[in-house]
């Protein structure tokens, strides 16, 4: 699947809306603790924006997101929530334990930017896994 | 507090994801960091081994200090930090036989398979540990999958013998996940020890009795359990020999320990067996997985598919200790999860050492094997009389606790049962060491690699990787290398060495379990 | 009756057929890639059934809106809506390592029927 479509108005329109994709995308993620949406959510419209690109542009997508790096995410992605949760580890609470954070914050807030954290880490976390699904299974897994 | 029970499998998982990001760089450290998470998390499970019987209570932890009931809930007591102990253990041993033996079977591809191989204990200790049902189910799917990952890079038809592991297993995990749904909406929580509470209330409700079948069914098929067993012997066969390793010892008694945990301790004993016969159901299909496992693995000449077969029947002695209700039989089942997973995991890493010196996988090319890998062929038959259940052995006392249960039950056929699949064991593994001791005869393999390591010392003829290609024997070299053989021997020596400590094993650990089994 | 049989649990009949259509195509398929289908059909059919079970009476969804207050009757349950949520992130990794599979299958063997290959397994073995 990489890609043999040489119309200019697939090119142009696929170019324009990616960006609109990921806003939305990033908008899903951040409203996930309050209303619909969430990590995971927002992750998988991150990962079809950059799949729209793909299909559409081919050859020049490898450029704008490279064929290795779903895989480099994901691991940072799921490293970086992990840890997130030894924080409060450390401090003295339980692991994941939002509510007791920064010794200055107030509980809920501190409960608030942890879950928020969590929510943007486990995005791009999931967007690095499906990026790396869907290299593995267009290129044929040739490695 | 302690942070133990979290740690256990939070040290796998980090150390997983440090291993894929390390090993993309340089794939050395990538085993350095998976080997050095691994012996992280068995030390933490041996600091939870020592705690719980310090303490002689459970170590409960709330994730996320959300309190129980509401939250997920971690419990470490004294069957789970056996099953961590014995999950880690294993791990530990396997890493450290694995870089040879992969670099030989699968090579290009150790970047990924040491955080498979972290993944899967990161699932199977986390399925010990949880303390909520749904939190079960994630565990027990990751752990299947990364199982499916590793089996996949093998021989040939191993992406077939994975495929169909993976729909068979995943068909097992939705039945689970329907249990679990039902069980929530009966009882109206997902805690195990909130359950115990709340469902002898609930005995007659048919929604309950259906989420128990479909629940026993669904780790029926994760355990290979007799009619549920298909995916196991082709998988076991084509895998790579350390993941093989890795997997045929643990994967199996998880799931069979998950099995007992519902039964002790969510299930009200009542429950089991009025509303639904489901422990003699699993006793009577255990015992006709026990006699199928043997008889089939009589008839195999691939070693690995005789192991694989063998495995089919000694995962059904844990499921007849578990369908005797009674204390005595539990503890047989229970003490042979560490018992078959030591032998189980040695013969198949000794299978490995075999395949990586000779190339050899039949059994009938294994005459005169003794003479070229003498310390890997002791272990072999140390190994062999443990299966059949020789003192002071491990796997005699085991199989001594679970005739007392059958005598104690006063089951007469599953006494006969155990007797049976003991005499064909003892076929199979003997006419496996008589192959091995033998004289090589002219034309097999073993003899053309001797006759070669004998030209190469003398210095005259080809040099013997020239004639050889089989294996990787090279001139001077019959026994296995040093990173292979110590693990083989260190289980070895666990297996006898488990046999000789079971008395403390079963009094530490596993007696205060199925204390309350009298059900 | 019989309509008050069906009428009042309309939902659930229909998840019980999609489970069976996904084992049925599990099973009797040929082909693997129908296969994958197949599961995920039954998988998708024990997602519908947790959020069945959420469903309250007159409850509106489980986000939290001013005029509603804090009463947990105005609301869904959202505990299933969360376990679907994990499980269906579950399914989507059980599914991208079967295609995966199924990639190295078909480079192995050249076709993803079930005959031929247990039929190419049996001669090389």
């Amino acid at each position: 699947m990489t890609s043999v479509y040489d119309s200019l108005f697939l090119h142009t329109v696929a170019r324009a809306i990616v960006p609109i994709i990921q806003v939305f995308a990033f908008y899903i993620i951040t409203h996930g603790h309050y209303s619909p949406g969430g990590g995971f959510q927002g992750g998988v419209m991150l990962a079809a924006s950059i799949i729209l690109l793909r299909i559409s542009l081919g050859e020049e997508s490898y450029g704008r997101f490279p064929r290795n790096a779903g895989i480099v995410l994901a691991g940072t992605g799921a490293l970086c929530f992990a840890f997130l949760g030894f924080v409060p580890l450390f401090l003295g609470g339980s692991f994941m334990d939002y509510g007791l954070e920064l010794f200055w914050l107030p509980s809920a807030t501190a409960h608030y930017w942890g879950i928020f954290l969590a929510e943007v880490f486990i995005g791009l976390l999931v967007w690095g896994s499906l990026m790396a699904i869907y290299d593995a299974l267009a290129t044929g897994g040739e490695e | 507090m302690s942070h133990i029970p979290v740690l256990i499998p939070l040290s796998l998982l980090v150390s997983s994801l440090l291993a894929l990001l390390a090993g993309l760089r340089s794939p050395g450290w990538g085993h350095k960091i998976s080997l050095g998470g691994v012996s992280a998390s068995f030390l933490f499970s041996l600091a939870g081994i020592r705690a719980v019987l310090r303490d002689g209570m459970p170590l409960r932890y709330a994730l996320g200090n959300w309190p129980p009931p509401v939250g997920i809930e971690f419990v470490l007591d004294s069957l789970g930090a056996y099953m961590t102990g014995i999950i880690t253990f294993i791990g530990v041993v396997v890493l450290v036989y694995a870089p040879r033996s992969l670099a030989r079977e699968t090579p290009g591809r150790e970047v990924y398979t040491y955080p498979a191989m972290l993944l899967l204990l990161t699932g199977l200790t986390g399925i010990s540990l949880t303390g909520d049902i749904f939190n079960l189910y994630v565990f027990l799917e990751i752990a299947a999958i990364a199982g499916y990952a590793l089996l996949a890079t093998g021989d040939r038809a191993a992406p077939v013998a994975a495929f169909r592991y993976l729909l068979i297993g995943s068909l097992g995990g939705g039945f689970y996940l329907l249990g679990v749904a039902f069980l929530y909406f009966s009882a109206g929580t997902l805690n195990m020890a909130d359950l115990q509470a709340r469902l002898p209330d609930l005995v007659e409700n048919r929604a309950v009795i259906s989420a128990a079948a479909f629940m026993i069914v669904g780790l029926g098929v994760k355990m290979a359990l007799f009619p549920l067993h298909f995916w196991l012997p082709d998988a076991y066969t084509n895998a790579p020999s350390a993941a093989a390793g890795l997997i045929a010892p643990l994967m199996t008694k998880v799931a069979a320990f998950a099995i007992v945990r519902f039964f002790l301790d969510v299930f009200p004993p009542s429950f089991l067996t009025e509303a639904l016969p489901l422990v003699s159901t699993v006793g009577w299909l255990s015992a006709g997985g026990i006699l199928f496992g043997s008889v089939m693995a009589v008839a195999q000449k691939d070693y690995r598919r005789m192991l694989a077969y063998s495995s089919v029947g000694q995962i059904a002695y844990v499921g007849l200790g578990l369908g005797m209700a009674n204390p005595v039989g539990m503890v047989g089942g229970l003490l042979h999860i560490l018992n078959h997973a030591l032998m189980k995991g040695c013969l198949f890493l000794i299978g490995g050492s075999i395949r990586y010196r000779t190339g050899i996988t039949q059994i009938a090319e294994m005459r005169g094997l003794g003479r070229l890998m003498p310390w890997t062929m002791a272990a072999f038959v140390v190994a062999a009389l443990a299966m059949i259940g020789i003192p002071p052995t491990a796997g005699f006392f085991s199989k001594w606790y679970l005739i007392l249960g059958t005598l104690e039950a006063g089951n007469w056929w599953w006494f006969g049962v155990i007797i049976l699949s003991s005499l064909l064991t003892a076929v199979y593994f003997f006419r496996t060491v008589e192959m091995i001791f033998r004289e090589p005869e002219e034309g097999d393999p073993v003899a053309r690699i001797g006759r070669k390591r004998g030209a190469g010392v003398t210095g005259v003829g080809p040099s013997p990787e020239v004639q050889l290609g089989l294996g990787g024997a090279t001139e001077g070299e019959r026994e296995a290398p040093l990173s292979m053989l110590l693990p083989i021997l260190v289980m070895g020596a666990a297996i006898l060495a488990a046999g000789l400590l079971n008395v403390a094993i079963v009094n530490g650990l596993l007696a205060g379990a199925v204390a309350h089994a009298g059900g | 009756m019989i309509t008050d049989f069906f009428l009042g649990r309309y939902p659930f009949l229909f998840i019980a057929l999609l489970l069976v259509i996904g084992v049925y195509g599990m099973m009797m398929k040929r082909n693997f890639l129908k296969k994958v289908i197949g599961m995920t059909i039954f998988q998708t059919a024990i997602y519908l059934f947790f959020i069945q079970g959420a469903k309250k009476t007159g409850a509106s969804i489980p986000v939290y809106s001013v005029d509603l207050g804090s009463a947990s009757d105005a609301y869904m349950n959202p505990l299933p809506h969360v376990l679907v949520l994990t499980a269906i992130v579950v399914g989507v990794a059980i599914t991208g390592v079967a295609i995966s599979l199924l990639l190295v299958i078909y480079r192995r063997f050249g076709t993803l029927d079930e005959a031929r290959i247990l039929e190419q397994m049996r001669e090389s073995a």
